[in-house]
């Protein structure tokens, strides 16, 4: 992958003056570069990775995975009802995937019964899909290649040939 | 109470009480450590845990297991194409360390001479003294990029000279060498007769060209002993586990010291060891590429600041040079800790003439280089006040 987006994607705040010295390129590039990728939407968003068990205020909302069958169209296949699936905002991700369903989503609301609720009056009835099974996430142990529990790491010296 | 008076008279030194200083000291952001902040990866950890569930908590034969050897062998014929017999070539030692001291102690008769160029590992010049023999320092030089140079050897060769030691990419200055600058080296060496200890530890961390293993250049691989671990390509350094590759009577020789002194490399590292070369290629690039721009980022940091700084080809340290505040070395390295609690190495550490230098280590997370730039700038600005 492209240098500049790899480094963005692992740390978003990474300055263009810095990754302009990573990368040895110069800043006025780098600067174009990024303003590019927002532009054309190869970059979509900057946000953070939370932990929710640290979330110290108020409650931190509930998610669940949800794998749906559906019925695909003609000439269309899937992309008509994925995006009919999508479209609404309960709805984090959503992925067509090979196996024994098709789509699988990640859906978050605000209680176990607003997911309940969306999948039973929004989701289910929809012409096209055949079937759900929602699994609801009891604990997040690791997201985007980052760990949540905090590793009390042993240090290494601070000096040594 | 007297102890021998080659260990009485073992530098170092004053670096000592520096280290002592830093170790002391708290919330200090270092550019001071040799080796990666990597957690060895979890695959090789996982087969260590499991191989003492499963009790391998015994002694292995002297050599090192047959399977890690024979598994070496097929890496540095996949790699580089170079051919080892496992048995007879090919000795497991306790870190590149414990290899080389095995090496100089074969090699040396009492007075004679070990070639060492400079600045370089700490450990080089007191093997030779412990073995007997004499270090014979060749001063490489910034203006060469620290590059030893087949003029250097010559001028430096004594009579009584047996050998000489490479280390490529180098700590403390991060310089290696292409294939061309190799080939010079390498004929001089032969026309010298000298045996060649070459240390390619950091050997996987080559970034501006492929690296050239020692042994594989015309005529090198008879007067050669091959030295690398698993410390640094697969952040392994508390596993202390490396091999040594080369003619069968040095080796030969090395084990036999070898079985007295240290019976054998512990089995848990050798068994990480097997995975690490098995499933670890993915792992070690992935590194690779991150300190590769570490490098970039730190070398052109420091140069903005006025510390010129080289572009090293390898490991992950820089060797900047300080000469511009007019501090000796250890001095500057002192009162960066104490002002702002920024660790480095002084070059004084590694040779008389890395006085003006100071090596600083990118192994360190991207947030602390970042956090140290800060610091270190800071440092210049109030010193110019």
């Amino acid at each position: 992958m492209n240098d500049i987006l790899e480094i963005l994607m692992n740390d978003a705040r990474t300055s263009a003056d810095e990754i302009a010295k990573m990368t040895r390129k110069k800043v006025v590039d780098v600067k174009k570069a990024i303003k590019k990728y927002e532009e054309d939407g190869t970059i979509v968003q900057y946000k953070a990775i939370v932990n929710p068990e640290m979330v110290k205020e108020g409650r931190a909302p509930v998610r669940a995975l949800i794998e749906v069958s559906i019925l695909p169209q003609k000439d269309v296949g899937f992309d008509n009802v994925a995006e009919r699936i999508y479209s609404f905002s309960e709805v984090k991700s959503c992925y067509l995937v090979s196996g024994s369903y098709d789509l699988l989503l990640i859906v978050e609301g605000e209680n176990i019964q607003t997911v309940a609720e969306f999948v039973s009056s929004k989701l289910s009835p929809m012409e096209n899909v055949r079937q759900t099974t929602t699994h609801f996430l009891l604990k997040k142990y690791k997201e985007d290649g980052k760990m949540f529990k905090v590793v009390s790491r042993p240090k290494r010296l601070n000096i040594t040939y | 109470m007297e102890i021998s008076k080659v260990v009485e008279e073992l530098p170092p030194s004053g670096i000592r009480a520096f280290f002592d200083l830093v170790l002391g000291m708290k919330d200090v952001v270092s550019l001071g450590v040799g080796e990666p902040d990597f957690v060895t990866p979890w695959n090789i950890r996982e087969k260590a845990i499991y191989s003492l569930e499963q009790g391998y908590t015994s002694y292995t034969s002297n050599k090192g297991m047959a399977e890690l050897r024979q598994e070496i062998v097929r890496f540095l014929k996949w790699r580089f194409g170079i051919t080892y017999d496992f048995d007879k070539e090919v000795l497991i030692t306790v870190g590149v360390s414990e290899g080389l001291d095995l090496a100089v102690r074969t090699i040396l008769n009492p007075g004679e001479k070990l070639m060492v160029p400079r600045p370089c590992y700490v450990s080089y010049g007191p093997l030779a003294l412990l073995a007997g023999g004499t270090p014979v320092y060749i001063e490489t030089d910034v203006k060469e990029g620290f590059k030893l140079t087949p003029e250097k050897i010559l001028k430096a060769y004594v009579p009584g000279t047996r050998a000489i030691i490479i280390n490529y990419p180098c700590n403390p200055t991060g310089t290696s060498y292409n294939k061309k600058e190799l080939l010079a080296l390498a004929k001089v060496i032969k026309k010298l007769d000298l045996l060649v200890l070459s240390d390619e530890v950091y050997d996987e961390l080559t970034y501006d060209f492929n690296h050239t293993p020692f042994v594989t250049l015309p005529d090198m691989k008879e007067r050669t002993i091959y030295f690398n671990g698993f410390s640094k390509a697969y952040a392994m350094t508390g596993f202390r586990l490396a091999w040594a590759a080369g003619p069968e009577k040095l080796i030969a020789g090395m084990t036999k010291i070898h079985q007295y002194t240290m019976l054998c490399a512990p089995i848990t590292s050798q068994i990480a060891a097997i995975e690490a070369l098995k499933n670890g290629a993915q792992d070690v690039q992935a590194m690779k590429k991150e300190y590769l721009r570490r490098r970039n980022f730190i070398v052109s940091a420091l140069n903005e600041m006025g510390l010129t700084c080289h572009m090293p080809q390898g490991a992950f340290y820089a060797f900047p040079s300080i000469k511009k505040t007019g501090m000796s070395s250890m001095d500057f390295a002192k009162d960066l800790l104490e002002k702002e609690k920024v660790a480095l190495v002084p070059g004084t550490a590694f040779s008389a003439h890395g006085e003006s230098f100071v090596r600083i280590s990118y192994a360190s997370s991207f947030e602390n280089l970042r956090e140290a730039v800060i610091r270190i700038k800071r440092y210049l600005k109030n010193k110019k006040k």
